[in-house]
């Protein structure tokens, strides 16, 4: 069996390098292609298991979002609450410190928004209030996040794990407070009629959209242009480095979560405050996540990110649409959602790496190959080459995804006589 | 004890990286049961070379013979195969495993095959069967009768062993796959056969330097190696650990084991070889009986003749002391002694190089003086030309208070890509990477000059005009034109403050990005264009990016770490050139190197390091190549005071 | 009383114990499979799809035999949870991705998948097919507390054991289970010494998230007795706390897995528990888990760390 397994490895016509010369318009023309694909197969299977026409679907997730004013202002309120905690985990993710817990740093926004709404609502004037909901959703969400980042400072805890079980502490309280709060086992609080946003214009949400477009171009600002910006992502590139030019790395990560904490925690004002005006476990719905992802694939760059969480909002409310129509259920959003990121995932493997498919090599010359291959200098594993060499060419580097490959590498008179080899790049 | 049986030979070997030739057409012969040593300098290639031998480089030309058959050696798996083991100066170990369980680590389970075995129980009953035929029972009697009488096997049960076979191999396959709890006692007599002291149940991070190097030996004798190549295995190890050692490897080598040391240590290569064989510049100079030949030979085959680089080096004038070190010491975190007691003076328009081999404590040194490394005791003082040469103490200050003592010290990292630019950003990024905490100097602060930070003077220009503006507020009947520049004057600190704390917050990408543009030009640096990560650059480019940015902040010290390393010539005189012009600016320049032919063509004083000592500073303009050797590899006479060696 | 509570808690366990075991073989390769959650409900798909094409095979319910009924949805669980654990694989592996990132778009497709699937299914004859999981041996009754204790519960309870166990012994005591750790320690030394980081991380990932769907099979056929509407991402994320909980050991993942169990059930066995008891209840598990992360890293001993290579994709170029 495994030797069977060998053979087909080695003779894989499918090779795999790194590369980095890739030009940015066809970076994102992939990208882009991969989006189209991701649309194209949602509609695909859901005209399947629909038996409906493709069209129609498309027609239905055009018509959730954008067929009366009311879905449109909800497309983009979702868009802005998406991207709102999506901009939250940028810093951290920049800073290559995995904050998970976006989920229970928003909730905990929520929780304490919530708290001064029912508390404070009537004392004192609207407009007073909200700002005292948001400096109290701020301390909640930075809280939320500093505990595991004092704990990444100064012990190097895992901040992954922590912070993922810190989103379900944050459930687990708010379930708390709900049933002190509502001892009848209902288990909703009911909506709150105070501190609620005001509307602008005709519809609500609108302030919203205009609070998180601004908290958009802040936080761009702030990656690209200030200083704690540059430090953060000198932190997460190189903590040499940083220490090198006299980073105080932990004061870093500290400040930093602090700032992501603070963001999610707006993002959780925004939900109560302006959106839900209650509270409950569900209150966050998954965006916590969502926005990870929306963030990694945007490549931490706030304007591509409100575009991807845009992308993400139209799906899942167009879907939903779809869902609702065609009798799917309300689960369908997820799947939708689901697929559209695998293949997005997907579509980063090509922007990222060469592939080359090479056909009818024989196994001597591939075997050459690969050495000649490994005399760059790739052949994992060791540091050798720089002790005794210096740097070499770091970008030249060919990689080989097939670990074991060599141990069957065998040696041949005739070197590299050339063979067809195609070069498909995908 | 050398049997002159051939255990391996390299025939022709070159290899190369790019445009670097690491090993050219070297011939080497290494016999069953003898100690050899490999000798050179760092970058000539040593260790390249066992890499080939261990499968983890593939020589471009050239072939390997193992006992006589030319083999192939594509991986370190391939390299087991052929009874060859290589202990990396990185040692392999998983560090939460007991020493037992990395050695057995990657084992694989020896086939037993039913064909091979039944044809062998066959092969053996048909024997025996023969012999019980051609028995006379009268030869013996009594109880040797009985003893010594073959039995026969009936066909039935030969057929009864072969059929158990399948089920024995599972057995075999399955006792193979269970760890029993002794597995470490079964070990232990390896261990003990070599007279290794050491507990191979405990764990890897519990373990010394000198242990863990054990057990890698272990692991490569367990895997029946009879080749074993170490890479410099005496440079983690004290005095003591080194004889311990020795002694394990002499009995290795009368077990008929072949040993190839690399190393630069002369001393050790003539307490434990049998013969050495010498590399330069990647090419094999010589092999030599180590009985045959002496420290002072094998000093001058090592390091060679002196070449004339044409280095321009001017006169040092007005020379003062710039920076002293007095008695630092610091150790790693295994506890091993890096830096030892270490003195010396840097002199500003001179350039001081430091000599020694790889490892020798150069990188901590520098990294004490740049504020990266922890000090166990001693004193580093600098002295400011902008403040009448007064004394200021470095010693336990981070990069950036020293910074704010306005300390200009600039610092070339050997680790290019991993600690003096980040290769991820680009050019721009990477000049900010020193400049980016400047306050953005305006008209009101270049006014208050003087030894005050700017961070003091800021807030004060920003209230005198705030005041004069208020009161031009709140006295509306002063006169128009005395408003008027009362107006103008709060206009502008209103504009100095913003400016100042806009600078404090925000990043200034302008200087930085003219800066990058600069260096582009004047140093010839081949990329795209400024926004082009650094990672993509070649090694010399990026060479002269950090070189370029770290002259650029005006240094009065420049320390730099093997700034040629990997580049090629016209880089290298390129950096030559600049340290140069620094030297004549009156900064105290601070270059460590490994081309000794460059040290001495380019410094005025070189001063040599060995095993975290300094054993020695020489006059550039005197010093002999051999000296530097000697002082070089000088482990035995460290004893010896600093400056007593000195003008040569 | 306690007998019962004890029954009722072990029961319980099973859930956790299969995810904490599946998670555990997936994160010693050095996987953060933050998908479980999604894996665990894809695995129950699978289940209760092959539970549902078994029943209507049969012409009749009466037809139904139990030992079919029981094995035909285990197997499709497997299957199914492997094959969202090859999915898995596939992205950080072959395609390089990064494991949060996949993982948590596993946890998000699954869920979906699961509540989607779940409504559209034909639900008759679960009932009577639930009760062949949920049956102990016939003697249970008659044995007192023993019988309560040891003999009362389903086949799924037992197996989780029974894996968890094998699981314990092959990780600590077996070549396979050293190549494993090694991986998931130090995948550069694994490389080096011969192992493939390639193949060890796929059939790691692959038979963690086969195990750990058994979990959601479990929660629906046997707890739930076949009413299959029901969300259980939140076990999910359970499990993985309890991966942290016992630092990485599935045995004492059995008894972390019914300490979990006990804490779930107990507001069942409080007199008249508040609403507020009830959810404090529910939180310990997380809390304990954080309480256990932090004072394993403080006190860093390097037997109760995460595997060093956790999270972190090895190829061997970028060495």
């Amino acid at each position: 069996m495994t030797n069977v397994l060998k053979k087909l490895k080695l003779e894989s016509p499918i090779h795999i390098s790194k590369r980095t010369d890739m030009p940015k318009w066809k970076s994102w023309l992939i990208r882009g292609g991969a989006i189209v694909a991701a649309l194209l197969l949602c509609g695909i299977i859901s005209s399947i298991l629909s038996s409906g026409s493709f069209s129609s679907f498309m027609e239905q997730m055009f018509k959730g979002c954008f067929s009366t004013p009311r879905r449109a202002i909800n497309l983009f309120e979702e868009t802005a609450l998406l991207l709102c905690i999506s901009l939250a985990v940028t810093p951290a993710f920049k800073m290559k410190f995995w904050n998970i817990g976006a989920e229970g740093q928003v909730l905990m926004g929520a929780l304490l928004c919530a708290t001064c709404m029912k508390y404070f609502g009537g004392k004192v004037d609207d407009g007073l209030l909200i700002v005292i909901m948001l400096v109290f959703s701020i301390v909640g969400g930075a809280v939320w996040s500093t505990i595991p980042a004092i704990f990444k400072a100064k012990w190097n805890t895992n901040e992954t794990l922590f912070t993922l079980m810190m989103n379900y502490i944050a459930m687990g309280l708010i379930a708390c407070v709900i049933a002190i709060w509502v001892p009848n086992n209902s288990g909703t609080v009911g909506v709150l009629s105070y501190g609620n946003f005001p509307k602008i214009g005709r519809y609500p949400y609108i302030l919203n959209i205009i609070i998180v477009a601004i908290l958009t171009v802040l936080v761009f600002i702030y990656l690209r242009f200030s200083k704690h910006g540059y430090e953060l992502s000198v932190v997460g590139e190189s903590v040499n480095t940083a220490k090198y030019i006299g980073i105080n790395v932990k004061k870093v990560i500290v400040r930093t979560m602090i700032l992501s904490g603070a963001l999610c925690g707006i993002a959780g004002w925004l939900i109560v405050g302006g959106a839900s005006h209650t509270v409950s476990t569900e209150v966050a719905g998954g965006r916590g996540f969502t926005a990870i992802l929306i963030s990694w694939l945007a490549h931490f760059d706030p304007i591509a990110m409100s575009f991807t969480a845009f992308l993400v909002a139209f799906l899942s409310q167009g879907s939903s649409q779809a869902a609702s129509v065609l009798n799917f259920g309300g689960s369908f959003p997820k799947i939708i959602t689901g697929m559209f990121f695998f293949i997005i995932i997907a579509s980063e493997f090509f922007v990222g790496y060469k592939i080359k498919f090479t056909f009818g090599k024989r196994k001597a010359e591939r075997a050459d190959e690969l050495n000649a291959e490994e005399s760059d200098g790739s052949i994992g594993a060791t540091a050798y080459d720089s002790a005794d060499l210096g740097d070499g060419e770091p970008n030249e580097i060919t990689a080989r995804i097939d670990n074991s490959a060599e141990e069957i590498a065998l040696p041949s008179e005739n070197n590299q006589n050339a063979q067809k080899e195609e070069e498909v790049e995908a | 004890m050398q049997d002159n049986t051939v255990a391996i030979q390299l025939k022709g070997i070159t290899k190369t990286f790019g445009e670097v030739v690491a090993n050219k057409n070297v011939d080497l012969t290494v016999y069953r049961g003898e100690v050899l040593s490999i000798l050179g300098e760092n970058g000539s290639g040593k260790t390249t070379l066992m890499n080939m031998i261990a499968g983890i480089y593939y020589p471009d030309s050239g072939e390997i013979f193992i006992d006589g058959e030319k083999a192939s050696i594509h991986s370190p798996k391939d390299a087991f195969s052929y009874r060859i083991g290589m202990i990396h100066q990185h040692f392999k170990l998983v560090d939460v495993f007991s020493a037992a369980d990395n050695i057995i680590l990657g084992e694989e389970y020896k086939g037993f095959d039913v064909k091979v075995e039944a044809e062998n129980i066959r092969a053996a009953h048909t024997f025996e069967n023969a012999a019980y035929e051609a028995y006379n029972p009268e030869e013996h009697t009594g109880v040797l009768a009985y003893l010594k009488a073959p039995k026969y096997h009936s066909e039935k049960e030969t057929k009864r062993k072969i059929a158990a076979l399948p089920f024995i191999k599972i057995a075999k396959r399955i006792k193979f796959g269970w760890l029993s709890r002794n597995r470490a006692d079964a070990l232990q007599s390896i261990a003990n056969r070599y007279g290794f002291e050491i507990d191979l149940k405990k764990k890897i991070y519990d373990m010394s330097v000198s242990e863990k190097q054990t057990v890698e030996i272990i692991k490569v004798l367990y895997r029946n190696a009879d080749i074993l190549i170490l890479d410099e295995p005496t440079a983690v190890l004290t005095p003591q650990e080194i004889d311990k050692l020795f002694a394990v490897l002499r009995r290795m080598r009368d077990d008929g084991k072949s040993i190839i040391i690399i190393t630069h240590k002369l001393n050790e290569v003539m307490a434990i070889s049998d013969r050495v064989a010498v590399l330069r510049k990647g090419e094999h100079i010589a092999t030599v009986n180590t009985a045959d030949t002496n420290e002072k030979e094998l000093t001058e085959m090592m390091v060679g003749k002196k070449i004339d680089l044409n280095i321009n080096r001017t006169e040092p004038h007005d020379v003062e002391d710039r920076l002293v070190v007095e008695n630092i010491s610091a150790t790693n975190h295994d506890g091993v002694k890096v830096l030892d007691n270490v003195s010396f003076t840097a002199r500003s328009g001179e350039i001081l190089g430091i000599a020694g081999i790889a490892g020798s404590g150069q990188r901590e040194l520098l990294e004490a003086i740049a504020g990266l490394q922890k000090l166990n005791g001693g004193d580093i003082w600098y002295f400011d030309p902008a403040k009448d040469n007064e004394k200021i103490d470095l010693r336990a200050k981070t990069p950036v208070q020293i910074r704010d003592l306005g300390v200009r010290l600039s610092f070339v990292p050997e680790d290019r890509l991993g600690m003096g630019l980040v290769g991820n950003m680009d050019l721009v990024d990477n000049m900010l990477l020193r400049s980016y905490r400047n306050v953005r100097h305006t008209e009101a602060e270049t006014k208050c000059e003087g030894d005050a930070a700017e961070e003091n003077c800021i807030p004060a220009s920003c209230e005198e005009t705030t005041d004069v503006g208020n009161a031009a507020r709140e006295n509306p009947n002063i006169k128009s034109n005395k408003a008027k520049d009362a107006f103008a004057k709060f206009g502008k600190g209103v504009a100095n403050c913003v400016s100042v704390l806009w600078s404090s917050v925000f990043l200034d990408r302008k200087s930085p990005k003219n800066l990058a543009e600069n260096i582009v030009t004047e140093l010839e640096v081949v990329t795209p264009s400024t926004r082009t990560p650094v990672r993509r650059l070649s090694g010399g480019n990026v060479q002269k990016v950090l070189v370029g940015r770290e002259i650029a902040a005006a240094p009065t010290v420049l320390m730099a770490a093997y700034p040629v390393r990997g580049l090629d010539i016209n880089s290298s005189y390129t950096i030559y050139n600049l340290l140069n012009e620094q030297k004549e600016q009156g900064v105290a320049v601070i270059f460590v190197g490994e081309d000794l032919d460059v040290l001495i063509d380019l410094c005025d004083r070189i001063m040599v390091v060995c095993g975290g000592k300094i054993s020695g500073i020489v006059d550039g303009r005197t010093a002999r190549k051999e000296e530097l050797g000697t002082l070089m590899t000088n482990y035995s006479g460290l004893k010896a005071a600093p400056d007593s060696v000195t003008e040569g | 009383m306690f007998w019962t509570f004890l029954q009722r808690a072990i029961r319980f366990s099973t859930v956790f114990m299969f995810g904490a075991t599946g998670e555990t073989i997936t994160e010693k390769s050095g996987h953060l499979n933050l998908g479980i959650p999604g894996v665990m409900c894809i695995g129950a798909v699978g289940g209760v799809l092959g539970e549902s094409l078994y029943l209507k095979s049969l012409s009749d319910i009466s037809q139904i035999n139990g030992f079919a009924a029981v094995i035909i949805p285990i197997i499709m669980t497997l299957i199914f949870g492997a094959l969202a654990g090859l999915l898995f694989s596939f992205f950080t592996v072959t395609l390089r991705c990064n494991q949060n990132v996949t993982g948590l778009t596993i946890t998000t497709f699954g869920i979906g998948f699961n509540s989607f699937y779940m409504n559209r299914i034909d639900k008759t004859g679960f009932t009577a097919a639930s009760e062949y999981f949920i049956k102990g041996f016939p003697c249970a009754d008659s044995a007192g507390w023993f019988g309560q204790i040891f003999l009362s519960y389903g086949t799924l309870v037992y197996l989780a054991i029974i894996i968890a166990v094998i699981a314990a012994i092959v990780i600590k005591r077996t070549r396979v289970g050293l190549n494993l750790r090694a991986v998931g320690e130090n995948p550069a030394t694994a490389d080096a010494a011969g192992i493939s980081v390639t193949k060890y991380r796929y059939i790691a990932t692959i038979l963690g998230s086969a195990i750990a769907g058994l979990g959601g099979l479990f929660f629906i056929m046997d707890h739930l007795g076949g009413n299959i509407e029901y969300n259980i991402d939140a076990f999910g994320w359970m499990a993985v706390a309890l991966v942290i909980f016992t630092v990485w050991k599935p045995n004492w993942g059995i008894l972390g897995s019914i300490l979990f169990g006990a804490l779930y059930i107990s507001p069942d066995f409080m007199t008249v528990p508040s609403a507020a008891t009830k959810e404090i209840v529910k939180l310990i598990p997380y809390f304990v888990t954080v309480v256990v992360l932090i004072v394993t890293s403080i006190i860093n001993k390097r037997e109760t760390q995460p595997p060093a290579a956790l999270g972190v994709s090895y190829f061997r170029e970028e060495r």
